[in-house]
């Protein structure tokens, strides 16, 4: 297991690497919006990505809710904190490619605004879970994970069912993408999936070490107070 | 259409902000086996 990590951090590397030449250079160029088409190799594939964890983040809670395993809850921010990451990499990856497409760094429109609206709803799961004390905490976190997960169909559909200014879905949007342009999409989405887990991997482990830590110390209090419980007590009762 | 300087901006800014979260992670990591190192000490 200590030698998969790194291994497998190589392997990603490659794969990243790979897929950036793929799309700077093997892609064909898009006849209307020229090079600036290529940032769709990487504001897809990071906004699929999310979707994923966003997912992933829906069935570690209801594993949660009806298991109450800690490691499910582990799981659960751990999506949730790199789906915000990717999350963050596709509102900042759209406008730079809106800006000389439309025009115009942001608008309104639905598919924008779920996308908006998504992200906004796992930042504040993570601010609730870093700034709540309460044992119930993880609880109304996976609720909220829940109600949040239903943003994730809404985003993606939103352009069938709304007029909107953003390009139809590339899997049943109906259009038609060059075989070529699709291959360097996959792999992009393989390389940024591999990414994505190799992160999620290294902040599951640091979950569970700050849990470690924070159990470390929750004990070292607890036999702190037995200790000057103890000493507050009447001597009748304490030497009894 | 000059893209170029776009596609470059959108780029940069995926990769700065990836770098910028695995640095945070770094940190914390660090952070915490410290607080674990002191524990063993005090132990």
């Amino acid at each position: 297991m200590k030698r998969a990590f790194p291994l497998f951090s190589i392997v990603t590397v490659v794969l990243l690497a790979y897929a950036l030449y793929q799309a700077l250079v093997v892609a064909p160029t898009e006849r209307t919006m020229g090079d600036v088409q290529r940032i769709f190799y990487y504001h897809v594939p990071s906004a699929w990505t999310a979707f994923l964890l966003f997912m992933g983040n829906l069935v570690a809670s209801v594993i949660y809710l009806i298991r109450r395993n800690p490691k499910a809850d582990a799981l659960a921010v751990v999506c949730a904190e790199v789906g915000v990451v990717f999350c963050t990499v596709v509102l900042v990856t759209g406008p730079i490619w809106a800006r000389p497409v439309w025009g115009i760094w942001w608008t309104w429109d639905v598919r924008l605004t779920t996308t908006l609206v998504l992200w906004l709803i796992y930042v504040s799961y993570l601010v609730l879970r870093r700034f709540s004390d309460s044992a119930q905490t993880p609880v109304l976190a996976a609720v909220l994970a829940i109600f949040g997960a239903l943003d994730v169909p809404l985003v993606y559909f939103s352009i069938w069912f709304f007029r909107t200014q953003h390009p139809q879905p590339v899997i049943g949007g109906g259009g038609s993408l060059d075989p070529r342009m699709w291959h360097v999409l996959l792999i992009n989405w393989l390389a940024f999936s591999c990414f994505a887990f190799l992160v999620c991997w290294s902040r599951y482990r640091l979950e569970l070490l700050q849990r470690e830590v924070e159990q470390a110390h929750a004990m070292e209090s607890l036999a702190g107070a037995g200790v000057s419980e103890k000493a507050s007590l009447p001597l009748s009762r304490s030497t009894r | 259409m000059n893209g170029v300087k776009f596609l470059f901006a959108a780029y940069v800014a995926t990769w700065v902000i990836h770098v910028f979260y695995l640095g945070t992670l770094v940190r914390r990591f660090s952070r915490l086996r410290q607080q674990l190192r002191e524990f063993g000490k005090g132990k």
